[in-house]
């Protein structure tokens, strides 16, 4: 019930709009169905990110906790028909035996017809296309900064087991990073000769970017390290001279380059709600990460 | 390498990823302390800029006959973004944008001033490296627009190295008729080049008007039926349920069919009815749009045609509103319509026979705007009259806003009775929060026009033919005297729109 109190047309019929949106009609609009995969210790913070995600892409978020596989199956769910959001939600947790067939919980409650996406916001099993929950879905997220241990060998199995539909929150939290580099180079139409790239020791998304500005410049990519927070500074030496980024807070970088003033740009982290929605707006496969994951999976760690 | 087929490493077409950022430049803002810069264009910078889709450096110059040093100024923008923007308010973006703010103060016609404006630019390309790259955004009335472009000539300003460009952004209203709109063309082409005049109409900058084009040709579905052979009607409709609020000066003596049909309800019918483009760049779209425009004909008979309206005192919502003759700064014997029907024919092979009805109006009953495609009866119903008395016209309607989607509208059966057929619709909404993420039209434009993108602005033809079609309706009413129709507030507008319709056998729909 929403009650308006010395009020006009125009607000009781917008009213009618933001109660037919709680009551769950932009259900009828939803787009995809989300699968989040999660432990316990994260269920919470998984689901609030997903139902941000879903903001922008009205979706069925369905949260799969799979817990012990031992003894007597056993699905418990919480289904959303909570109020203030799009789309619907469920969170399904199972134990026992039907902990092997998640699928089977999952298949029947896929949205008709429309693209199935799948988030592992912990761990990621090492094959995700290979991966029975992650064989229903055609885009698969992974976040290799998010394992619980071994988050550079993490980034390089997942990059090893690519396949077209997967891609890693690592990935996109560089995209702020590339466009900023591709323009600032835009201004300057002339090869790079050298790059390089500072950032917190173990960083998946600055293993990716050495591999990217690699693979796209034909240089050779020095990377460093620093105290972070993630990637602190990016560097492409041209014949006019170092074309630099640095970002020391998370929050705010300063763009220096030959003939110019420095100028401060925002380039903020982006949330995991932000990354989710990004990963969400192209479903299809992504050419440019299927090179470089190819190429990072070619590297040898260190 | 020639800087010509130089092509950056770090780009590649298959990198959907990267979004579009504008190369370095600024913008300079006639008239800042107006509602369309307050609401509109300073919160879409800053939206932008908190998207990462400004260069680094991004300059804002406001020009105003206001005593403000450059500290003002931004405090009156940081009250419009803190009221106005759309997304969230972070410290960091706000003050490297920030630094970027200039204001110069000074009057149209005031030599010094406009001096002081072309040295804080120059000052601006060495301190925040915009690199000669400027738009004048002309937030002012369209009578200034000669004086400021002729000071902007005068004062070198729009003399660009070949490396770097010069744009003028201008509002409606492009003219009050095709004599004045030539006019400013001329005035504006004196000084830039067409392809570097951007007239925002920032209907076309709404994701649903974009929508209509997808709708129309990325689908297999809707096509076949568009045209005379399935189509009955179109009603292009934009309802607004406030009367003119404190816009008298600028609205008396325009009126519903300058102000809205001449842009925004022909750029629709243009969307609507034009053929397919061969691509989606700016000359290709121009081009269709152009040419179903130039189709567009007059009924003879322009009495039984139109229609016209001013809203009369009356209930509108639950609040007793005045009539237009009432408004504060309005004359009591004005003659300028608050409400304006018309109907159109296109003269081409898709279309004959199919009128399209356009009707804009204020203090009607709800804020709206619509395009119905209203279809034919079916040729043959095998029902009984009696099983089909309530089924009406099949009808697409397209939704611009608010509430933006698509309902289709067909029969189905009454479930229970013995044969009853009734209409239904079938909705798409483009959903209240999926509207939430995307961007508002001025950002998408403001981008556009530093990127210097011009598909969605419509071209000076497209405006002069415009006004080709409208100018004898307005003629006509002007010639005719008397007075507009009186119609109460808060309702569909008057007896002669309804009667209009009648003529031809058809009603107009309750949007």
């Amino acid at each position: 019930m929403i009650e308006l109190t010395n009020t006009t047309a125009s607000a009781i019929a917008s009213a009618f709009v933001k109660d037919r949106l709680k009551a769950g009609s932009p259900a009828m609009g939803m787009v995809l169905t989300l699968i989040v995969v999660v432990d316990e210790d994260h269920a919470d913070q998984a689901m609030a990110s997903a139902r941000m995600a879903a903001h922008e892409h009205p979706a069925r978020s369905l949260g799969v906790i799979l817990g012990d596989a031992r003894g007597a199956s056993h699905v418990h769910a919480q289904v959303g028909t909570l109020a203030g959001w799009t789309g619907e939600t469920a969170l399904i947790r199972l134990r026992g035996e039907v902990v092997k067939h998640a699928d089977s919980v999952v298949l029947p409650l896929l949205l008709p017809d429309s693209p199935v996406a799948i988030w592992w916001a912990t761990n990621a099993p090492s094959d995700p296309a290979a991966d029975p929950l992650g064989s229903l879905a055609q885009r698969r997220i992974t976040d290799a900064s998010a394992v619980t241990r071994g988050k550079q060998r993490a980034m390089h199995t997942l990059c090893s087991s690519y396949s077209p539909g997967n891609t890693d929150l690592a990935w996109t939290r560089l995209t702020p990073w590339r466009a900023l580099l591709a323009s600032a180079l835009d201004q300057y139409e002339t090869a790079a000769t050298s790059a390089s790239v500072t950032a917190e020791r173990i960083s998946p998304s600055a293993d990716l970017l050495v591999t990217w500005l690699a693979d796209r410049l034909k240089v050779k990519v020095s990377r460093h390290s620093s105290k972070g927070p993630g990637i602190t500074e990016v560097v492409l030496e041209t014949k006019h001279g170092p074309i630099r980024i640095s970002r020391r807070d998370g929050k705010l970088a300063t763009i220096s380059s030959p003939d110019r003033p420095d100028r401060p740009i925002a380039l903020k982290r982006l949330g995991v709600p932000a990354l989710l929605a990004e990963e969400l707006r192209r479903l299809d496969e992504d050419d440019v990460y299927a090179g470089v994951a190819r190429s990072f999976a070619k590297k040898r760690l260190s | 390498m020639s800087p010509a087929d130089w092509t950056n490493p770090l780009r590649d077409p298959r990198d959907r990823r990267l979004p579009r950022i504008a190369g370095p430049c600024g913008m300079v803002l006639f008239g800042v302390t107006g509602d369309l810069s307050r609401k509109k264009v300073m919160p879409a910078i800053y939206d932008l800029a908190n998207r990462g889709l400004l260069p680094p450096g991004f300059s804002l110059v406001g020009f105003a006959r206001r005593d403000w040093a450059n500290q003002d100024f931004a405090a009156i923008v940081h009250d419009s973004v803190k009221q106005y923007a759309r997304t969230e308010f972070r410290e960091e973006v706000w003050s490297q944008l920030a630094e970027g703010f200039r204001f110069v103060p000074g009057d149209f016609d005031d030599d010094i001033a406009f001096a002081n404006l072309a040295r804080t630019l120059d000052e601006l390309d060495v301190v925040r490296g915009t690199g000669g790259n400027h738009a004048f955004y002309l937030a002012i009335p369209p009578g200034f627009f000669g004086m400021v472009v002729d000071q902007l000539k005068e004062h070198d300003m729009v003399d660009k190295s070949p490396n770097a460009w010069r744009r003028v952004v201008i509002e409606k209203p492009f003219g009050h008729d095709l004599q004045s709109a030539k006019e400013l063309q001329a005035t504006l082409s004196e000084a830039f080049p067409s392809e570097s005049i951007f007239r925002i109409d920032h209907y076309l900058g709404k994701e649903t008007v974009q929508n209509i084009l997808a709708m129309r040709f990325a689908n297999e579905m809707f096509e076949p039926l568009w045209n005379s052979n399935y189509v009955d009607h179109v009603q292009i409709t934009m309802a607004e349920d406030i009367g003119i609020g404190g816009r008298a000066g600028y609205y008396d003596g325009i009126g519903a069919a300058r102000d809205v049909i001449q842009n925004h309800l022909l750029q629709l019918l243009a969307l609507v009815a034009m053929e397919e483009p061969i691509s989606f760049d700016s000359r290709n779209l121009r081009a269709e749009k152009l040419k179903v425009l130039k189709t567009i004909s007059l009924p003879r008979r322009l009495d039984l045609s139109t229609a016209r309206g001013q809203y009369a005192e009356g209930w509108s919502g639950g609040v007793k509103v005045p009539g237009y003759l009432h408004e504060e700064a309005i004359k009591p014997r004005s003659t300028t319509e608050t409400f304006a029907a018309v109907k159109l024919h296109i003269d081409n092979r898709r279309w004959a026979g199919v009128p399209f009805y356009l009707r804009a109006g204020k203090r009607l009953a709800r804020r709206v705007t619509e395009v119905a495609i209203v279809f034919k009866p079916a040729p043959h119903q095998p029902f009984t009259a009696q099983a089909t008395e309530e089924l009406t016209h099949n009808a697409l309607v397209i939704r611009v806003q608010p509430d933006e989607g698509t309902t289709l509208r067909f029969g189905a059966k009454v479930p229970g009775t013995a044969l009853e057929i009734r209409d239904v619709n079938m909705d798409f909404a483009y959903g209240g929060s999926f509207v939430e993420a995307s961007p508002e039209a001025y950002e998408r434009l403001i981008l556009d026009v530093l990127l210097g993108d011009p598909p969605l602005f419509p071209h000076h033809e497209e405006v002069e033919e415009s006004w080709r079609i409208l100018d004898p309706i307005i003629d006509y009413w002007e010639r005719k005297g008397g007075r507009p129709e009186q119609y109460p507030s808060g309702g569909w507008g008057p007896g002669s729109a309804t009667a209009m319709l009648e003529r031809d056998g058809r009603l107009w729909r309750r949007p």
